[in-house]
Formats: structure tokens, C-alpha cells, sequence
């Protein structure tokens, strides 16, 4: 979706306002947000893709409103309610009203050295690579209405494929519930002047990780 | 952390915010339908607060800058190179390291969301999470290392890697001069947080002396 959260590009945000010395988290509830998104995922309530959605969803006022970890807590009422883990009577009251739909596991203190491990999202290719590193690629001028990691600033640009990562649970399904669906998953490069006009600073150049249905042949001429 | 201090002890007398009580309510909910152990919370939380962090990326650089096979090897597969060294955390599948040289610096981002090497590095600081960073990284590098007080040569090409799935960048800084004969574990103490996302660099080894 062209949504408030693919920030690529935008003016008008200001200065970046790095805090010295930062705590990890600056009020307890942000942990247990956290630990909650952590555990919930683990359970297999829902996935990182279901996650990044349910943000994306939020109204673009409350988007850049709420802090980071209000993000977090508002995706997570709504996917607990999306997902069948819950109902809004039962976060405006405090307490389960109604037994919840059954899940995969639970998250023990025990397991969590273990389920704190980052999974992989590498899986079998359905079929051989399209693209090279070397080719010469261009993002699609597409616009799916749901999630999709393909930034506006790359739609329709030129670049070079320098790494391919195997093939890999493709977002825009899995964060559908449509399954994880493998695509094949690259590296592109793209020189500054052609994301950012003949202007731009011409030592500039940036990368995406693009899942191979975002991308097209370059036209010859390119 | 303290036992429980988030919760239902701790906080009597003191009003409780919109926030905590809006947290504690969707914690009981998961809770009761056994959902979520409130232990494990318990321990995530306390992992990433005195665990996981960026002195495990550091010691990576670190290594990477004494040992040129570890460091080819790093270069090359990330997740398999970490894997050799014995770290409080093990790296997940799909990390990228880039090595910064005089002529190229490299810089991470995540535009979309807010992607972030947690293996190495542990949570990320608000700025990297917020829009400022995240909509100008892309476009105007050079500035945003200007408001963290980084002034490249102008012939230095940027190279901005923007995470738009599930790999994840560490930024291997240059290694400071001054610094021959130096061991692991002082050059871990020069690699920054922001050195490895790229925002800054590894510091002057004057400034730890």
C-alpha cells in the first residue's frame, strides 16, 4: 500500500535527534510490548510481515503521532483481534472473556535463549533465478493495495542486481495470510541521479533487497 | 530487571499512564488465555536490556580487523562467519556485513519499517527508527551524516543499504590509525553502535586512552 510508513525520500521531517546514552527502553510497558510481539509471533498468532502491516494500516496522523512502541501496542490490539487471539471487550475490560483460539506453542522462560534466535525465511526454489548479479533491472510501477516491501522512491528505476539470497518468504503474501509463497530475493543497486534526479549527488547509490516479482528487464536502451 | 516492577507491584501511589495501563490490559488478556508467560516476558525483556547488544557486534569488527581470513569470511557470509565465534547471542540467518575502505562508506537503513541487526547490535535507537532518519537516509546521506557530525571527503562514494526484507547489514567500520599492535579487546572498545550502522565512525583510539 502507499502508505505513511514508506518514508524513502521525503522532505520536511527535520534533523535526526540522536538521545546520548539511550536506554533500551524508556518506560517498562515498551518491553513488554516488545516481548509480547516476540512471544505472540512465536506462538505462531501471526508473522513479521502481519506485524509491519498492522502498522501500516494505522491512520497516517496516528502513524507519525505515536511513539514507536505505541505503534507496537496499537498492531498488536489489532492483529490480537484480527489474528482470532481476541475480542476489543476483552482488552477494554483487562481480562479474557472467552477462551481464545487454540495456538501452536507457548513461550516458555526456558525456550527463550532459544526463540530470541532469529529465524530464517530462506526456503526451496520453486523454480530457476530470473535475474543475475550484473543485470540490468528495472522496479515495477506497481502499487498493490496491501503490503508490499517494494519503496515508492525505487518504482520505475534502473539498477544493477549485484547479490541474489536464495529464494524467501515473499511479504506481500504472507502478510495477507496467502501463504509464504518463495520468491527469489536480490540485491539492487541504484546510482543516486537515478532515484534522485541529474542534481543529486552523483557519489550517492542505494540498495534494495528486491523479491523477484518487483522486477522487470531493463529496457535495452538503459 | 527488578521482579515485576512493570507490573502489579511497584507502582502503588504513583498514577499509571494511559500507556502502561493500555499494555497491562492486553498482557493479562494473553496471559489468561495462555498466550504469553509472563516469565518469558520477563526474560526477553531482561535480554535485551543487559545481554544482547551492540558490544557483540563490536567484537565482531573487532576480529575482522585483526584477522584477514575471519574478515573475507565475513565479507562473504555473515551468518556463517559469526557463527565460528563464541557470542552471547548467535546471529540469525541472512546477515550482510560491509566493509567501509577510504573511497566507500556504507550506511543502513530501513525506510519501510524499522529492520535492524538485533543479533549484533540489539535494539535500535529511536533515531533509526524514526522518520527524519528513515526518509532521508536515502536521499541525503551526506546530511544526515552532518547532523551526527561526520564530515567525509567529498569523493567518497556513499552507499546506502535500505532493508527492505529479511537480510540484515552491519556496517564493518575502518579501522582508526594509531591503533598497530592494539588487541581485540581495546579495538572492540573504539567500534560505536553508530560505526556499524554507519552513521559514525570507530573512535579516535586519543579518545579512549
Amino acid at each position: 500500500m502507499d502508505g505513511i510508513h514508506d518514508l524513502g525520500g521525503m522532505d520536511g521531517f527535520g534533523r535526526i535527534d540522536a538521545e546520548p546514552d539511550e536506554p533500551v527502553f524508556h518506560a517498562a510497558w515498551e518491553g513488554r510490548v516488545m516481548a509480547m510481539q516476540r512471544a505472540m509471533m512465536y506462538a505462531g498468532a501471526w508473522n513479521i510481515d502481519m506485524l509491519r502491516y498492522a502498522q501500516e494500516r494505522l491512520p497516517p496522523r496516528v502513524y507519525l503521532g505515536v511513539s514507536y512502541y505505541e505503534r507496537w501496542t496499537l498492531a498488536t490490539e489489532s492483529s490480537v483481534v484480527e489474528r482470532g487471539c481476541g475480542d476489543s471487550d476483552e482488552l477494554a475490560a483487562g481480562h479474557a472473556l472467552r477462551p481464545g483460539r487454540p495456538l501452536a506453542r507457548t513461550l516458555t522462560a526456558a525456550a527463550v535463549a532459544e526463540g530470541l534466535i532469529r529465524g530464517g525465511f530462506e526456503r526451496a526454489a520453486p523454480g530457476p533465478a530470473r535475474f543475475a548479479p550484473g543485470d540490468r533491472v528495472r522496479a515495477k510501477n506497481i502499487h498493490p493495495p496491501t503490503h508490499t516491501r517494494l519503496p515508492r522512491y525505487a518504482r520505475g528505476h534502473v539498477g544493477t542486481v549485484e547479490r541474489l539470497h536464495g529464494c524467501h518468504v515473499f511479504p506481500d503474501t504472507a502478510a495477507i495470510d496467502r501463504g509464504e509463497d518463495p520468491q527469489w530475493l536480490y540485491t539492487v543497486r541504484f546510482d543516486g541521479p537515478e532515484l534522485w534526479g541529474p542534481d543529486s549527488d552523483p557519489t550517492v547509490s542505494v540498495s534494495i533487497e528486491a523479491f523477484e516479482p518487483y522486477l522487470e528487464p531493463a529496457p535495452d536502451h538503459s | 530487571m527488578a521482579e515485576h516492577d512493570h507490573d502489579h507491584s511497584g507502582e502503588h501511589g504513583s498514577e499509571l499512564s494511559a500507556m502502561q495501563l493500555r499494555v497491562r490490559a492486553l498482557e493479562t488478556v494473553l496471559t489468561e488465555k495462555g498466550y504469553v508467560d509472563p516469565a518469558a516476558l520477563d526474560a526477553i525483556v531482561e535480554a535485551y536490556e543487559t545481554k544482547v547488544g551492540p558490544h557483540i557486534g563490536a567484537r565482531v569488527v573487532a576480529r575482522a580487523w585483526v584477522d584477514p581470513d575471519f574478515k573475507r569470511a565475513l565479507l562473504d557470509d555473515a551468518s556463517k562467519a559469526t557463527g565460528t565465534l563464541t557470542l552471547a547471542n548467535p546471529a540469525g540467518d541472512h546477515l550482510v556485513a560491509v566493509a567501509n575502505t577510504p573511497t566507500l562508506h556504507n550506511m543502513v537503513v530501513c525506510t519501510l519499517c524499522s529492520c535492524y541487526p538485533w543479533d549484533m547490535l540489539g535494539l535500535p535507537p529511536v533515531w533509526y527508527k524514526s522518520a527524519p532518519y528513515r526518509s532521508r537516509a536515502v536521499k541525503d546521506p551526506r546530511g544526515v551524516l552532518a547532523d551526527f557530525g561526520v564530515a567525509l571527503p567529498p569523493s567518497t562514494a556513499i552507499r546506502v543499504w535500505d532493508s527492505t526484507a529479511e537480510t540484515r547489514f552491519i556496517v564493518v567500520p575502518m579501522r582508526p590509525p594509531g591503533t598497530e599492535g592494539w588487541n581485540e579487546e581495546r579495538l572492540a572498545a573504539l567500534v560505536t553502535r553508530d560505526s556499524m550502522i554507519g552513521t559514525g565512525l570507530a573512535k579516535n583510539p586519543a579518545a579512549v586512552a
